[in-house]
């Protein structure tokens, strides 16, 4: 029996109708269209397919969509359209590009959003704690260095007073 | 991979949860952060015919503190539990720092994590050192079943069926007494391979109370009768502390695995054993 589901993604409301085994990331990829979200596991440990639920990154492959009605959700998509112009990136998207933190790209929103919370409790990092951050996100490619650099830089600019011009 | 089909029931209430339970019997799951429950469901470990979810059940979220113990709602996250600790609680705060990453504490529950009985997690651990207990639920009433009677085999405890984990009572350390805790995992945030944990006070320069506690060692974690006898009562030199946990590690029996033999695991709970007995001696004397 389908379950209906009142959404509500990166500020815009939906109505969806689900099964109840239907996870809340096939759901936003799926009947949404968000294909951002990733799904790479499907058991937690990857980190791929992490959203913000209210605000705090939770595993959207763990999560039922049935269970997702009245919260709110931000994903990937969500991050550069708060950036007012056409194009822009967020700070944070800024900073992995200029500091070259992805490769194939597929763990990125995942952390994108892990970090977004992340620097919002934590403004200013250590090396160590971005690296036991990280451990909750598995990347095949970048050796992690780069990434720890780009979320080190990204705490900068999301510090500084204007922040689009800092990541120039 | 995807799960099989299920049917899924919000509960708003523990009564109407419970009242659920009764009715599906062995074919319903209770769904709580669903981080343990949801990856089974997804690898088809598990196939329960329905999911009773109860975070529509408010009422079982809650945090209080009396006479020295904890008392968690079922539905009380893990990562409140870690913002409850910090600064209060620093045992329950490095345990808690240990399980699984951020997204998962946000979602994954206390009551839970231990009703799950996972041997290599580290609430199940923490509930045993701590000598706790939960509250299970049913039609035919309340029961205490405290942690030394809880857990009976990996993913086993003495729950039944249709009792709902609705309370875990965990009674904070004494205020004198020092800790430690330390696991060995692949990752931060990883199942451990071997973990330990313990609490020592002493009277008049000689311990008067040792508690050890391990996971990953076995089918189920495990206190360390053993050692904390070879402290109690003596000076806690360093050579007591090195027996303490040669005995503490010859009492568990650890399965090998992909990650780890038998003997690697008590080769490392030996030194683990005698870590967090060190760390946690250092500490009482802090507090003296």
């Amino acid at each position: 029996m389908k379950h209906t589901v009142r959404l509500n993604v990166n500020g815009r409301e939906s109505e969806r109708q689900v099964e109840p085994r239907t996870s809340l990331a096939d759901c936003l990829r799926d009947d949404l269209d968000l294909t951002g979200t990733h799904v790479g596991c499907e058991h937690g440990v990857c980190g791929a397919c992490t959203v913000l639920l209210d605000g705090e990154p939770v595993r959207a492959c763990l999560m039922l969509a049935v269970q997702a009605g009245g919260r709110s959700i931000m994903t990937v998509e969500g991050l550069a359209a708060g950036q007012g112009r056409d194009g822009a990136l967020h700070p944070l998207q800024q900073a992995f590009r200029d500091k070259h933190g992805l490769q194939c790209g597929f763990c990125t929103p995942g952390i994108l959003l892990t970090a977004l919370a992340f620097l919002s409790e934590n403004p200013a990092p250590s090396h160590d704690e971005i690296r036991e951050m990280l451990a909750g996100n598995l990347c095949r490619c970048t050796g992690y260095h780069f990434i720890v650099e780009a979320i080190e830089h990204a705490a900068a600019l999301l510090r500084s007073p204007t922040p689009q011009e800092g990541a120039r | 991979m995807k799960p099989a089909p299920f049917d899924y029931v919000a509960a708003r209430s523990a009564a109407e949860a419970v009242a659920h339970l009764a009715r599906h019997g062995d074919e319903a799951k209770v769904l709580a952060g669903g981080q343990s429950l949801v990856p089974m469901l997804n690898m088809r470990l598990a196939r329960p015919g329905i999911l009773v979810d109860i975070n529509g059940a408010g009422e079982l979220d809650y945090l209080r503190e009396s006479n020295g113990v904890l008392a968690l709602g079922a539905l009380v996250r893990q990562r409140a539990l870690e913002r409850w600790a910090a600064g209060r609680a620093p045992l329950l705060s490095e345990a808690l720092r240990a399980v699984g990453h951020t997204a998962i504490r946000n979602r994954g529950t206390v009551a839970g994590n231990i009703a799950h009985a996972d041997p290599a997690s580290e609430l199940p651990a923490i509930l045993l050192l701590c000598e706790g207990s939960v509250v299970a639920r049913s039609p035919r009433g309340e029961r205490v079943v405290p942690a030394s009677e809880l857990f009976v085999a990996p993913l086993t405890t003495s729950l039944r069926p249709d009792e709902l984990v609705i309370e875990v009572r965990l009674p904070l350390p004494r205020p004198d007494a020092g800790w430690g805790f330390a696991e060995v995992a692949r990752r931060h945030g990883d199942f451990a391979l071997v973990g330990a944990a313990a609490l020592v006070w002493r009277d008049n320069g000689r311990v008067a109370g040792a508690r050890l506690a391990f996971f990953g060692v076995g089918g189920t974690p495990a206190r360390a009768i053993a050692g904390e006898g070879a402290l109690t009562g003596h000076e806690a030199t360093a050579a007591r502390v090195a027996e303490a946990a040669r005995l503490a590690a010859a009492g568990l029996s650890p399965d090998g695995d992909l990650h780890a033999t038998a003997d690697y695991r008590r080769r490392v709970a030996e030194v683990l054993g005698g870590r967090v007995l060190t760390a946690a001696l250092e500490r009482e004397r802090r507090t003296v």
